[in-house]
């Protein structure tokens, strides 16, 4: 088995434990510099990153997720009191493990992890009435018909419509979907959702709602599961 | 940018995109563009593409014409059927913005672009981000020969209402096209002129609106040209009307916060923005000649049409070069400024570049802003205006360029190559102008003298 790029190096003592008790071959990295550095021929065979507290570990979360080649599975590894922001954070990892778990969690979670992505190569939909997101493909498409979407309208909508029924802030929005690699400033953030809503359509482009003096909400939280879609929709 | 890359590529692939349009603008707003092929989007995205730069106005230096073309996968999009094909064919096609890099993959000093990145750069060093919302003014002709008088095509007026006639049909027909695109209209209408029409955009940050501005030229002519319609963006095609401008609104925010606005302020304007619109009117003489860059431009700053020929500023009077809407009622963040001077021929790269520059400029050195000017400056005299120490705009291309060329702010915004470029193109065009005679002068002299 190749091994797992597991962050900080070196990683803590309850981390390192952890790993070698599971068995699984890890290489201590230092950010992404040296996940792109050390890769092994075969490619990593996952990552296990401990947060802390500086940002340094949902970075290079994000990092990984950029690359052309992903890694995955990826681990995260939190404190009590980090578990709240995850939800944010969710597209950036595969699960998540408290920090002082006993070894036998942490080697379950990275086997359930490796026996999902082994399995599930199908595509990842997010369907939201007669909306559809396929991840893999990048491709959004409304009541069937395409929709030609920037990059930056696909990754926003993207979010948007993992977490249905949530209020983000102008300021959310552009930490997580921009990362602030922009010029733009929170404004840029309603000026894509106003590009989103006319892309959308006048029918449709109430799917993107604004929340008075807070920021925006896509769709409702008491949205149905998948197999009512004609029910709501009646 | 992995991941940018990532999505272009899918989706080419995904909608079975035929060509690829790489477009950019050379140095006076023209657009350009050439097509590649799906299957050298990789490189072009990786590497750039090479291309001749020395045909393209304002590209060419002394010993190396070879430039890249290096596309900004953030602005890919697929082009709304009809758009950008001439052959009408219905296979997909899609356009990326270029920057214009040299060979070493440095930015290349002639690409108007990177003259407005590198003052949005300046600016955001600050915290500052600059947007921009402009309204476009256009006339629909019968044709576009450049030999006889445009014809207009309907004889309507300001929000005239009218029925089913072709130029309002063309005009909803692009607002539709524009929204496809993720282009939000905010207003479109029938302007005062016969066939004079308006598109006002939202705000985007600028160099998006710039782009955004080159896409609703584009996209106007084509609807237009479909139909057998030429549509002018010319400042002022007909004489004895109003002539096309771009009045554009500007504001500046720091992060969530609209740098010109201020609650405690009785009109809501913030002592930054005053420092803002008076660095703005104390070098607008010098900016005039990019946002006003042809011969034609300053038949349409002349008094009795509405537009703008004094340095000068106010609340609400449509005669004043900078107007400050007032900010509707808890809604501070729409505070902004309105630049009445430019019109939809500059280049609006360069143009939103020398605006920023000025208005950072004043905010920097506190330059005190006049007073508003209250009332008609149409009808003071040259005497009351000179007591009022109100300057007036250049009023001919050949004024401008030779205030635009002791110009400090100007060059440092443009930068040595283009600003030189542009001054030169310039002259060239107005030397050719003054040896032209011309059909008023026909008409008028020859009769009699």
């Amino acid at each position: 088995m190749e091994p797992l790029a597991v962050f900080p190096d070196p990683p803590s003592r309850w981390l390192s434990r952890a790993l070698a008790s599971a068995g699984y071959p890890y290489e201590p990295v230092a950010g992404a510099a040296e996940v792109e550095r050390c890769e092994p021929a075969e490619g990593w065979a996952g990552a296990v990153v401990e947060m802390g507290t500086d940002g340094a570990g949902i970075s290079l979360c994000r990092a990984l997720r950029k690359r052309e080649e992903q890694v995955s599975p990826v681990l995260v590894a939190v404190t009590d009191d980090q578990l709240a922001e995850l939800d944010f954070d969710e597209g950036l990892f595969d699960d998540f493990v408290l920090v002082g778990s006993a070894a036998l969690e942490v080697e379950a979670r990275l086997a359930q992890l490796f026996r999902r992505l082994r399995r599930g190569t199908e595509h990842e939909i997010i369907q939201y009435g007669p909306l559809a997101l396929n991840l893999a493909t990048y491709q959004a498409a409304l009541d069937g018909r395409p929709l030609d979407l920037t990059y930056m309208e696909y990754e926003l909508l993207r979010f948007l419509a993992a977490h249905p029924g949530k209020v983000f802030t102008r300021e959310a929005l552009l930490q997580r979907v921009w990362g602030y690699e922009y010029f733009g400033g929170a404004r840029t953030v309603d000026v894509h959702v106003r590009r989103l809503r006319a892309k959308l359509g006048e029918e449709h482009a109430h799917l993107i709602e604004t929340v008075r003096s807070v920021g925006y909400r896509f769709g409702s939280v008491r949205w149905l599961p998948e197999g009512r879609v004609s029910d709501w929709q009646s | 940018m992995q991941s940018q890359r990532e999505y272009v590529l899918r989706t080419v692939e995904e909608r079975g995109v035929r060509f690829v349009q790489l477009w950019f603008t050379d140095v006076l707003g023209t657009p350009k563009s050439f097509s590649i092929t799906p299957a050298e989007l990789e490189n072009a995205l990786d590497e750039g593409m090479t291309f001749d730069g020395s045909a393209i106005d304002g590209f060419s230096r002394v010993q190396e014409s070879d430039v890249l073309a290096k596309p900004d996968p953030k602005t890919f999009q697929i082009l709304p059927l009809g758009v950008g094909r001439q052959d009408g064919s219905v296979s997909s096609v899609a356009r990326v913005f270029c920057d214009i890099l040299n060979l070493d993959g440095s930015p290349f000093e002639g690409c108007p672009r990177h003259v407005l990145r590198r003052a949005l750069e300046r600016a955001r060093a600050r915290g500052f981000a600059f947007y921009a919302a402009p309204e476009i003014e256009y006339f629909y002709f019968a044709d576009g020969d450049g030999s006889l008088t445009p014809k207009p095509l309907d004889g309507g007026s300001y929000f005239e209402l009218t029925v089913a006639d072709l130029s309002s049909d063309l005009r909803k027909r692009t607002v539709l096209t524009l929204e496809d695109m993720g282009i939000p209209v905010e207003y479109a209408q029938h302007e005062d002129a016969p066939s004079q029409h308006e598109i006002d955009l939202r705000y985007t940050d600028a160099l998006t609106m710039a782009d955004t501005i080159m896409t609703v030229r584009l996209v106007v002519k084509e609807i237009a040209s479909e139909r057998g319609v030429y549509a002018s963006f010319m400042p002022k095609p007909l004489s004895g009307v109003q002539g096309s401008g771009m009045h554009t609104h500007f504001s500046l925010f720091e992060g969530e916060k609209n740098v010109f606005s201020d609650d405690g302020d009785e009109h809501g304007l913030s002592t930054l923005g005053r420092h803002f619109i008076a660095g703005v009117l104390e070098h607008a003489p010098e900016i005039t000649a990019v946002t006003n860059q042809w011969v034609n431009s300053y038949k349409r700053l002349v008094a009795g049409y509405e537009a703008p020929i004094y340095v000068s500023w106010a609340y609400n009077n449509r005669s004043a070069l900078i107007r400050v809407p007032i900010a509707k009622k808890g809604r501070p963040e729409s505070t902004r400024i309105e630049y009445r001077s430019p019109d939809p021929a500059c280049n609006p790269y360069l143009a939103f570049a020398l605006v920023l520059a000025a208005g950072l400029r004043g905010m920097e050195k506190g330059y005190e802003l006049q007073p508003e000017a209250s009332s008609n400056l149409f009808l003071l005299t040259p005497e009351e205006l000179a007591s009022e120490g109100i300057r007036p705009l250049p009023k001919s291309l050949a004024d401008a360029l030779q205030v635009m060329e002791r110009s400090e702010l100007v060059a440092e915004t443009l930068g040595e190559h283009v600003f030189e470029w542009f001054l030169r193109n310039k002259r060239a065009e107005w030397e050719a102008y003054t040896r032209e005679v011309t059909p008023y002068e026909i008409s008028r002299y020859l009769p009699s003298l």
